[in-house]
């Protein structure tokens, strides 16, 4: 299962990043391998319509679900047709690692 | 002959631009053929002060791309092509955000399959009709929650006056971003509004960026005066801004307003004042 | 940490001088662990000319990009004019059958450069201003310039708010308050996402209220909780009656009445919050009473 955490610094070991359209880093992990590679949001820089370049960029890579602090209107609409799973960091949240280990105990809560 | 067009701008917000323009355009009225164009479509204040009548109303729109699926290959090149990011190729769709598009065309005209139309999205209303003392008078009014105020004012403006018009009178929206360059686009003079405070002054400076980038000639009028304000006087000798009228503080004025009063209800002898206003605004206009 | 906002759909209410009340009277009562404050007006940013900040951090503001022209390489066909819905090609006025683009005009979309035959227009990414880290008397100010004229889509207003909000978080500071802009569009539209409360400055006159019920059906549809304050409340009284009759039918908690003071303008032109210049004010105890009464609705939220 491909995820992606958004994340402040391109690393597992560093914050996760609140925002999901203009989050700095994605880092997009093999669940089961805990392979990863961090990738720069390229939509980070866009005077507009971040939330869907974003979504735009998730979406090519071809991913299962996305966990990230919360999916604005837009972005969320075009994940969610791509059948791509959107998850919230809970309060225990710090690391992309804790939240990937958190996703995998399946306790995070799903955005609908 | 084109009519003079004179768009009232503030920069701060409540410094009292539908204040003068409807007192501009009441006494204007008296001896020009007058139109009123509020373009605050956020906020449109000025039908409370010269209760129009409107006779013709119209929908504004963005023009949003509508998608032949049967055309379509997902070639990807309008999601490609699209700057603001209004489209997505999404699984076997590609998906249209239209608070996010910009009406722009640039999909349409570069689909290789010529897959796309243009379906008018509404964002909002255009009204005109004839205020109360028989002048042409038209508003924009953007709905609740769309996001751009730009596309409804370029269509406002573009909207038919009466062929006899002298001059124009364009309530413009406060702040000093795109929406504010819109009203000003096309206008012979600009009249700052501002208050003698600090935050009129910061905000008149902003004013007076755009109005010098878009070389559009202005003076100040200087509102709500308590007293001489030294900075804000030398800011405008500074800048060349002619001052044209200073309207005094006073509880009067304010109270009139809030009930819906225009200046020159309250006082009837501004008439003169913004009669002679416009002949500085006409000579200041044509240099 | 929670988010207030302070709203007003029509300018010029008071939003930035309760503000800047509100500033001051955190950091001398309440609010346990401070304030962090955004000025999300960011063309018209005027907290910073009451609580007299010293910037710590300026950060360039780069935004959307404008088409430009390369003059050596246009052969001045003219494919791009019918694609400009913004009638922003024109004949350059310096040199002759060549096109040029009105900065001005431009509305970023890049049509002309994909109908440009000999690539001779790029798109060309433009710095529309600058953002702040200031200190203050009264807590961190993060605040924002825009240059003159340019487009305000919100993208710098979301992120002046998500510095202060991401400070508030690091420093441990429970509220942040945030002084929206005018109007109903993009720049508001990104001031009140995810804020826990909205304050909404209403102003007893026709146009006060006609603007008011623009701002409360806006915050409504974004879903922010709303609160409303009266400024200048004694100008009109049966303004104030119907602003209370509206609040009462949607439902929103009028907290309080600020009387019409021209000690506000006053201790703005002195540089400073009306509570901390004119404390015995009328208008500075109406205004201590809101920020109490505001206070204890923002903790339990």
């Amino acid at each position: 299962m491909k995820i992606v955490i958004t994340a402040t610094k391109p690393q597992t070991d560093g914050l996760v990043d609140p925002r999901f359209g203009r989050a700095q880093y994605f880092i997009l992990m093999e669940a089961e391998t805990q392979q990863w590679e961090a990738l720069e949001n390229p939509a980070i820089a866009q005077s507009g319509g971040a939330g869907v370049a974003a979504a735009q960029f998730i979406i090519d890579k071809h991913v299962d679900a996305v966990v990230s602090g919360d999916f604005g209107p837009n972005a969320s609409r075009a994940l969610g047709g791509a059948d791509i799973k959107m998850f919230l960091f809970s309060p225990e949240v710090d690391t992309v690692q804790s939240a990937v280990d958190l996703f995998k105990q399946d306790k995070l809560q799903q955005f609908k | 002959m084109k009519p003079i067009q004179i768009a009232v701008a503030s920069g701060k917000g409540g410094t009292g631009k539908t204040t003068i323009a409807t007192s501009l355009a009441l006494s204007l009225a008296e001896k020009y053929h007058v139109a009123y164009l509020d373009c605050d479509v956020e906020a449109p204040n000025g039908h409370l002060f010269l209760h129009p009548e409107f006779n013709t109303s119209t929908e504004a729109v963005i023009r949003i791309p509508r998608i032949d699926k049967n055309r379509c290959t997902l070639c990807g090149k309008c999601v490609e092509v699209c700057q603001f990011h209004a489209l997505a190729k999404v699984g076997k769709t590609i998906m249209v955000f239209p608070q996010l598009c910009h009406g722009c065309g640039s999909c349409t005209w570069n689909c290789p399959e010529h897959a796309i139309e243009e379906i008018p999205n509404p964002i909002g209303v255009l009204e005109s009709g004839k205020a109360r003392q028989d002048f042409h008078y038209a508003h924009g009014t953007l709905t609740i929650s769309e996001p751009m105020a730009t596309p409804i004012i370029r269509q406002l403006k573009r909207l038919e006056i009466p062929p006899q018009t002298a001059i124009s009178i364009l309530d413009a929206p406060p702040g000093a971003s795109c929406s504010v360059v819109e009203t000003l686009r096309g206008s012979d003079f600009a009249l700052l509004v501002t208050e003698p405070t600090p935050f009129g002054l910061h905000d008149l400076g902003q004013m007076q960026g755009i109005v010098e980038e878009m070389r559009i000639p202005a003076g100040v009028i200087i509102n709500r005066e308590n007293g001489d304000y030294l900075p804000l006087l030398e800011y405008c000798t500074k800048h060349h801004l002619p001052v044209m009228l200073r309207v005094p503080f006073e509880r009067r004025i304010a109270e009139g307003v809030a009930r819906g009063q225009t200046l020159v209800e309250i006082y009837p002898e501004y008439r003169q004042c913004f009669l002679d206003l416009f002949d500085s605004i006409a000579v200041l206009a044509n240099q | 940490m929670k988010q207030l906002v302070i709203l007003s759909g029509k300018g010029g209410t008071g939003k930035t001088s309760i503000c800047a009340a509100f500033a001051h009277l955190a950091s001398i009562e309440g609010s346990q662990g401070g304030i962090v404050l955004a000025d999300a007006d960011v063309d018209a940013a005027n907290l910073r000319l009451v609580l007299s900040p010293v910037e710590a951090e300026t950060t360039e503001f780069w935004g959307g990009s404008l088409a430009e022209i390369d003059p050596d390489v246009c052969i001045g066909c003219g494919e791009c004019v019918p694609v400009c819905r913004y009638y922003a090609v024109l004949d350059d006025p310096q040199r002759l059958n060549k096109k040029w683009i009105d900065p001005v005009a431009c509305d970023g979309c890049a049509a002309c450069v994909y109908a440009c035959p000999t690539s001779a227009i790029r798109m060309v990414v433009q710095q529309e201003g600058f953002w702040f880290r200031s200190d203050t008397a009264y807590g961190t100010l993060f605040h924002a310039e825009l240059f003159p004229g340019r487009e305000n889509s919100g993208k710098l207003v979301t992120l002046v708010k998500q510095n202060a909000r991401l400070w508030a978080e690091e420093h441990q500071v429970p509220l942040v308050i945030i002084d929206g802009p005018p109007g109903i569009v993009c720049p508001v539209i990104s001031a009140c996402a995810g804020a826990d409360l909205g304050l909404i400055i209403a102003e007893p006159s026709l146009a006060g209220i006609h603007d008011l019920k623009r701002i409360q059906a806006t915050m409504q549809h974004f879903r922010v909780p709303q609160v409303i304050a009266i400024n200048k409340a004694d100008i009109y009284p049966d303004g104030v009656q119907q602003i209370r009759e509206f609040a009462d039918k949607n439902n929103i908690q009028v907290l309080g009445e600020v009387p019409f003071d021209p000690l506000i303008p006053h201790s703005m032109l002195l540089g400073l919050p009306v509570t901390e210049k004119f404390p015995d004010s009328d208008s500075s105890r109406a205004i201590r009473h809101l920020w109490q009464t505001v206070a204890t609705l923002i903790e339990p939220l």
